[in-house]
């Protein structure tokens, strides 16, 4: 199972590192990670996909709050959250085929940001879902490049209940 | 408010966390912070041979004394000398702050002469480190690092300072307080799951305490009794937590895991409560987590969160300083005696006492390394402050020397680094100079370190070396007869002869081939006042038993083999 965790951490140098020392050491298995500004000067945010198959969610969650400069971590997997996630993709287009491309993506909200000779660049955002489907629609039309920022998260409303690491610890079974 | 150079802040810096010892080891890049230690003579330095030294001596300090340990080295090669140690420090949670120079600020990352990435090599061998490149840093940072190092889960940090950090000026001004917004204090105790412990401690009728290196960490010995006592509830320990808990009270069963009693061990897998007590559920001390004690209830308690279910699934975890748990813990319980379960441990205990070593055929033609051992228990009342270095030694070690008392066994457990005992035990006797201390190594890992022999003589050090020498790789050589069918590839081994590798240190050599000198040796070693070093010459091919196979059932032991008459049992 995939699961999204949230984590504010310090803006220091090293930070970054620290974060992918440990999942390297551990062997939590990262599908998607991002990092950039938050409400606070100082204080990045982080948004991490973990695959959780070989080891629980609070496991990786525990490991992170161990390390100095992250001053909190949620797993909001199973939590209400607006989530999004961005690619711009190079696809073949002759000009004769780009309204057509441009009724494809329109569904998905996209739009074409850039035409040269022979491609366009499109530009998604959206649910990781919604990102992924246009992107297999776009495929058999020829993906010449594609850059994805990975899932950014957060909550809808208003902040649900943190559950205690003993209680999450003490829930897993092997 | 007066200015000074990062140098004399570093060592202002270090008086005010009550540093008075230091292990280290000059060269460029620290020779700024050097130049200003002699208008500190609060500070003792003490030069090593080898910066590993000074890591494992900053180790032995804190594991002694419970205070941090710190070491100092230069960069680049200084400072990836320092690895080892710091990943011994880390492994078994060790508050340690380790400080080393590095290039000018301006010149990072242009590998200049002796940088390394240092900070890059230790962060996932150290709790945390900083690169310090500003000198206005410098104060907070060291403030930090022995917070960080002491406080939750203890272990080592680094502090990597340029070199013209350490030469500029700035106002020093020492933080009252640290300021980590992602470090919060432990929450209070939760009361409904000491509730759910109590009445899981009332309801069982195997119940048996796990108990590991936190129970130190955090000085939890009296609590852990007293909650024991008042249960009825046996004790057993991990390497880590050898001391703990005495080994002469009736409800002690020794040590667990690979080389434990084999009744503790039985004792885990038929218990219907294990009560694990800062400890890790390490592979050494479970064996096979599929057949790991399959008939109990569990309850964890620990400092690290990260660790409560990463190895063993448990019923009811606390996350939380253990000492105040059991402290809490103690009022809620009622009192309890479990004869059934008693008995069966008595049988348990007596069966594996009659296959002991100790009964072995007192033999003057060959001497056995237990036998030096447990002589050196009794020369010794049980008494010394005990160093032991990595292999079939260490595991005799664990068996043979009873430990009452926290801080008096001081081993590498979780890295199990050859090479520690010497340097780790010139850190003890510097952090505790009126206790005796003994280093007990083989004589595979004593030659790893043993240039640091003269660091103890130029310390004028008055510590006791006992080398078990058996001419091989003890323990390795275990492994290759049991498991590599008696090819032993690279395990004899050479050895100076250490009498005279002690006399050229001008330290008292002896040397014993014999059990009837075991003791009287000692004795003399003991009434000298000066250090010693005594080679013990024993039987080559000896093994340690019971010996549960890496990843077999825990219950899966292999025995010594039951000797045919216990009864003619030497005294
Ligand atoms: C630095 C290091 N290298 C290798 C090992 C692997 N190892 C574990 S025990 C052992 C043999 C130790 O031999 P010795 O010091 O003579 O002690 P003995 O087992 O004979 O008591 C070895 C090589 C280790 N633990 N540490």
């Amino acid at each position: 199972m995939r699961h999204t965790l949230v984590a504010r951490v310090q803006d220091q140098p090293g930070v970054l590192h620290r974060v992918v020392s440990l999942f390297r050491r551990r062997a939590f298995n990262v599908d998607s990670l991002t990092v950039g500004g938050s409400e606070e000067p100082g204080i990045s945010r982080m948004t991490i996909v973990v695959e959780t198959d070989r080891v629980p969610a609070y496991l990786v969650e525990a490991n992170m709050r161990k390390l100095v400069p992250v001053i909190e971590v949620r797993d909001v997997t199973n939590l209400d959250t607006v989530s999004r996630d961005l690619a711009l993709i190079r696809v073949q287009c002759t000009s004769a085929e780009l309204s057509e491309i441009n009724n494809l993506i329109s569904i998905f909200r996209g739009r074409i940001v850039d035409v040269a000779a022979g491609s366009v660049i499109v530009e998604v955002t959206g649910d990781v879902r919604k990102v992924d489907g246009l992107v297999e629609q776009l495929r058999p039309r020829g993906i010449l490049e594609m850059v994805r920022t990975g899932k950014v998260a957060m909550v809808r409303g208003s902040e649900a209940p943190e559950e205690s690491e003993e209680e999450l610890a003490a829930g897993w079974r092997h | 408010m007066k200015k000074m150079t990062g140098a004399q802040i570093l060592w202002e810096s270090l008086v005010r966390e009550g540093v008075t010892t230091v292990f280290g080891y000059p060269g460029g890049a620290i020779l700024p912070a050097y130049d200003a230690i002699l208008e500190y003579p609060q500070i003792h330095h003490v030069l090593v041979r080898h910066e590993q030294g000074a890591a494992h001596m900053a180790d032995g300090y804190a594991r002694a004394s419970g205070k941090v340990g710190v070491a100092v080295a230069t960069s680049g090669p200084g400072a990836t000398n320092l690895v080892t140690g710091i990943a011994t420090a880390m492994m078994d949670s060790i508050p340690t702050v380790f400080i080393t120079g590095q290039v000018g600020s301006k010149l990072l990352g242009s590998d200049a002469f002796q940088e390394s990435d240092i900070t890059g090599v230790t962060v996932p061998v150290t709790k945390h480190n900083v690169l310090v490149t500003d000198v206005r840093d410098l104060a907070r940072a060291i403030k930090e690092a022995f917070y960080i190092a002491r406080s939750g889960r203890p272990g080592p940090v680094h502090v990597d300072i340029c070199k013209d950090v350490q030469q500029a000026k700035t106002d020093f001004e020492w933080p009252d307080n640290v300021f980590l917004p992602g470090r919060k204090a432990p929450a209070p105790v939760n009361a409904a799951k000491l509730k759910a412990i109590a009445d899981m401690i009332a309801e069982a009728e195997r119940p048996l305490i796990l108990a590991g290196h936190g129970v130190i960490e955090s000085g939890a010995s009296a609590a852990l009794m007293a909650l024991a006592e008042k249960t009825g509830t046996p004790v057993a320990l991990t390497l880590l937590g050898l001391g703990g808990f005495p080994r002469s009270h009736p409800l002690c069963l020794g040590m667990m895991g690979m080389h434990g009693e084999a009744f503790a061990n039985k004792a885990i897998q038929e218990a219907d409560l294990l009560l694990a007590f800062g400890m890790r559920f390490d592979d050494r001390v479970t064996g096979n987590l599929k057949t790991y004690a399959p008939k109990s209830r569990k309850v964890h308690v620990d400092i690290d969160g990260s660790e409560v279910g990463k190895n063993v699934a448990v019923d009811v975890a606390i996350i939380n300083d253990l000492r105040v748990v059991l402290e809490a813990l103690v009022p809620l319980v009622a009192d309890r005696k479990h004869e059934a379960w008693d008995e069966e441990i008595a049988k348990g205990r007596s069966d594996t006492h009659s296959r002991d070593i100790q009964h072995e055929p007192h033999d003057d033609t060959r001497l056995l390394a237990p036998h030096v051992i447990n002589d050196i228990w009794r020369a010794t009342s049980g008494g010394a402050v005990i160093v032991s270095d990595v292999g079939q030694h260490q595991m005799f070690e664990a068996q043979y020397y009873p430990h009452e008392k926290p801080r008096t066994l001081l081993t590498s457990g979780g890295l199990g680094t050859m090479g520690f005992a010497l340097p780790a035990a010139i850190g003890a006797k510097m952090a505790c100079p009126d206790k005796e201390v003994w280093v007990i190594a083989g004589d595979g890992g004593f030659q790893m370190t043993q240039a640091e022999l003269s660091t103890l003589q130029q310390e004028k050090l008055d510590i006791k070396i006992a080398v078990i020498n058996n001419g091989f790789l003890g323990m390795v050589r275990q492994w290759q007869e049991f498991f590599y069918d008696k090819r032993y590839a690279a395990t004899p081994i050479l050895s100076p002869d250490f009498t005279m590798i002690a006399a050229a240190h001008g330290i008292d050599a002896h040397r014993v081939t014999k059990r009837e000198e075991v003791i009287p040796t000692v004795q003399k070693v003991r009434e000298s006042g000066r250090p010693a070093l005594i080679d013990f010459r024993v039987v080559a091919e000896e093994a340690v038993y019971p010996m549960v196979p890496a990843g077999a059932d825990l219950h899966e032991m292999i025995r010594r083999p039951k000797r045919s008459n216990p009864s003619e049992v030497p005294a």
